[in-house]
């Protein structure tokens, strides 16, 4: 039964995972940026949400409501300003653009906020309450809440871009840029809205991890980004439901190593990437090899 | 082949095809200087500035190969760091079984440069980003792999044996020594590969990957190529980090500020350049020096500092002074000279800067055309 649990424990975080890669799959889609600032947003969310919840007092899942609309701002902004100029030179300034803005961001928050690391919500029953299922299967009502937040996240993108007429003109800004622009589309609005939404999500997961674990100025890049990217590969290169099947493979593989040997958790996960890389490098669900 | 006998006739006829304006000899006896200078500095100086410069040694190490896969081989690895940790760990296991650490150093490169061809074969699937991720990914694991071996010092790392004996003041200089010898080996390396063949092929991927591909060039094996050669001198730079701090530790080994630190150097110096490591190396030592004691800071300006270099001088330090001066220290380029034009480098201008057919397919036939020293 022990190995049941851990298996549904991989599961559910990997919600978590596929929330925190499911912008990253967006940016890359739209606008075939790879944002490396990715998880170190993530951890501003947090510490905006921490921030606001320890001046204003308002119940924590209240503070989701200002934390995501004030990311998808910055996200617009970031777009428009930063990462658009570095789009225009070429691919690899946005590679490095985004690793200095991630560096600044990193040392930024252990500079202004100390290396201690920070939690949100703590104590809360939400936190910290499960309800069992027999004797061993214990279901976390955060993971379950994360895991709903994370399908609710990637049905309502599902249907964005798909049923609606400003998804439609989002993935006719990413099927060709000029085309689009030549029928009236101002590609550069589009590009700060898809950044708006992928940084509104990558907000989601900031304060979801803040809530299952504990936010540091480091956790951006070495537990948020790597999960992120891993997920979003194993899943498949710019498929939706892949990255959601991509972090749930990446949450098994990692409850399950925990299960073997408590130190395994890690390198278990990287160990499934690896293989899913030799055996099918495009992806579990993604069609289309390599881009 | 019509393609280049035209352009030989051409080159013969109108043209004058060589490497650079000023005889590469005292470029080369100017080099040579410095090195011997530098190989003086044991005996000059005080072993503080030699274990700084021991430091920079290992930058510029590792900013070379890095400006050789970003660079020229379009490879954008944020992984390195797991190369430099392997070659640390390397001289580890060999001085654990009685090898002077010294001795170690080469086995220990080459040992990184053999690893490097099944890794290849894993991240070379993937591309951009992906692939950065994927590097970085490698590292971790190579990292949480070697922290299972207990033998090997577990998480904590161990203090590399092999030194009883030595004096303190010979250590250091013998280190000094391995340094500068693992710094002139990388940036001759990297000297000679972008002057053969393979070289013209990795100009032709920076200047136009689309470009190079359609031309015939074999852009794959190019890559390989660049990869295992990064893979020893980071390797190298590894080794020389593991004598120079007389321990192997694998968090600070493996660690991602490594990649952070060469990438960074590159960037200000000049991506695509030779001299951008030298001159991007100097400038982060400086200000590593100036700024080390504000913490955090030093890195905020780093970050800050490479954005505006990347978004407002894309050829970096050096190529703002190319531009004015247009002089190379290490030609591997071609000058076209005719009787109405003077001059201009072909093929040699980092990212499109050359006025004269810097395209792969121009630079193509010259270089198989014309081969001097």
């Amino acid at each position: 039964m022990a190995w049941v649990n851990a298996i549904i424990q991989g599961v559910l975080t990997g919600g978590l995972y596929a929330l925190f890669a499911c912008g990253l799959s967006l940016m890359f889609g739209v606008m075939k940026v790879v944002n490396l600032a990715h998880g170190d947003l993530a951890v501003v969310a947090g510490y905006v949400g921490v921030f606001i919840i320890t001046v204003t007092h308002i119940p924590v899942l209240w503070s989701f409501l200002i934390v995501v609309p004030v990311m998808a701002v910055v996200g617009y902004a970031l777009q428009r300003t930063l990462i658009q100029s570095a789009l225009n030179r070429s691919v690899l300034t946005t590679l490095i653009v985004t690793l200095g803005l991630s560096m600044v961001i990193e040392n930024g928050l252990l500079q202004f906020f100390t290396a201690n690391s920070r939690g949100i919500g703590a104590g809360l029953t939400l936190v910290t309450g499960s309800f069992s299922l027999g004797s061993q299967v214990e279901l976390p009502y955060l993971l379950l809440l994360i895991f709903a937040v994370a399908v609710a996240v990637l049905l309502g993108m599902q249907w964005f871009l798909s049923r609606s007429s400003y998804g439609r003109l989002v993935r006719a800004v990413a099927d060709d840029q000029e085309a689009a622009q030549l029928s009236g589309a101002d590609y550069r609005h589009v590009f700060g809205i898809a950044a708006a939404i992928a940084l509104g999500t990558v907000a989601l997961g900031g304060l979801a991890f803040g809530m299952y674990s504990t936010l540091d100025p480091t956790a951006g890049t070495d537990t948020i980004l790597l999960f992120a990217f891993v997920a979003v590969v194993i899943g498949g290169l710019g498929s939706l439901w892949g990255t959601l099947l991509g972090g749930i493979v990446l949450g098994v593989a990692q409850q399950i190593g925990a299960q073997i040997n408590i130190s395994d958790e890690l390198l278990a996960g990287y160990l499934i990437f690896l293989v899913v890389l030799v055996l099918r490098p495009q992806g579990l669900v993604s069609r289309r090899a390599r881009t | 082949m019509s393609v280049v006998a035209q352009a030989d006739t051409v080159a013969a006829d109108a043209f004058q095809v060589t490497r650079s304006r000023q005889n590469v000899i005292w470029t080369g006896v100017a080099a040579l200087a410095v090195v011997v200078l530098l190989a003086l500095f044991p005996y000059l100086v005080y072993s503080g500035t030699t274990s700084l410069m021991v430091q920079g040694f290992i930058v510029l190490t590792l900013a070379s190969m890095w400006n050789l896969l970003a660079g020229y081989a379009g490879l954008v690895s944020v992984g390195q760091q797991g190369f430099l940790g392997l070659g640390a760990y390397f001289v580890l296991i060999f001085a654990l079984h009685g090898l002077s650490p010294f001795v170690a150093l080469p086995l220990a490169a080459i040992g990184c440069g053999v690893a490097a061809l099944p890794l290849w074969w894993l991240v070379s699937r993937l591309r951009s980003g992906y692939f950065a991720i994927a590097t970085w990914v490698l590292a971790a694991t190579l990292m949480l792999f070697i922290e299972r071996f207990n033998s090997l010092g577990g998480g904590t790392g161990l203090p590399l044996p092999g030194f009883t004996g030595m004096s303190p003041r010979l250590l250091t200089a013998d280190t000094y020594w391995a340094g500068l010898a693992v710094t002139v080996a990388a940036l001759l390396t990297v000297y000679v590969l972008l002057r053969s063949r393979v070289g013209l092929v990795l100009t032709a991927i920076r200047d136009d990957e689309v470009a190079a591909r359609s031309s015939g060039a074999r852009v794959g094996l190019a890559r390989l190529l660049v990869f295992v050669v990064a893979g020893i001198g980071c390797g190298a730079a590894g080794a020389v980090l593991a004598i120079s701090q007389l321990q192997v530790q694998p968090s600070a080994d493996f660690s991602i500020s490594w990649t952070a630190e060469m990438a960074f150097a590159v960037i200000i110096g000049g991506l695509g350049t030779i001299e951008g490591p030298i001159i991007g190396t100097v400038v982060y030592m400086v200000l590593q020096q100036t700024l080390q004691n504000f913490n955090a800071w030093y890195l905020i300006i780093l970050g800050l500092v490479a954005i505006v270099v990347a978004l407002f001088a894309r050829r970096g330090l050096w190529g703002l002074v190319d531009s004015r001066l247009n002089i190379r220290l290490f030609p591997v380029g071609y000058w076209l000279r005719s009787a109405w034009t003077g001059g201009a480098p072909v093929g040699g201008a980092p990212l499109g800067g050359a006025p004269v057919g810097a395209g792969p397919v121009d630079s193509g036939p010259v270089g198989s055309g014309t081969n001097p020293v």
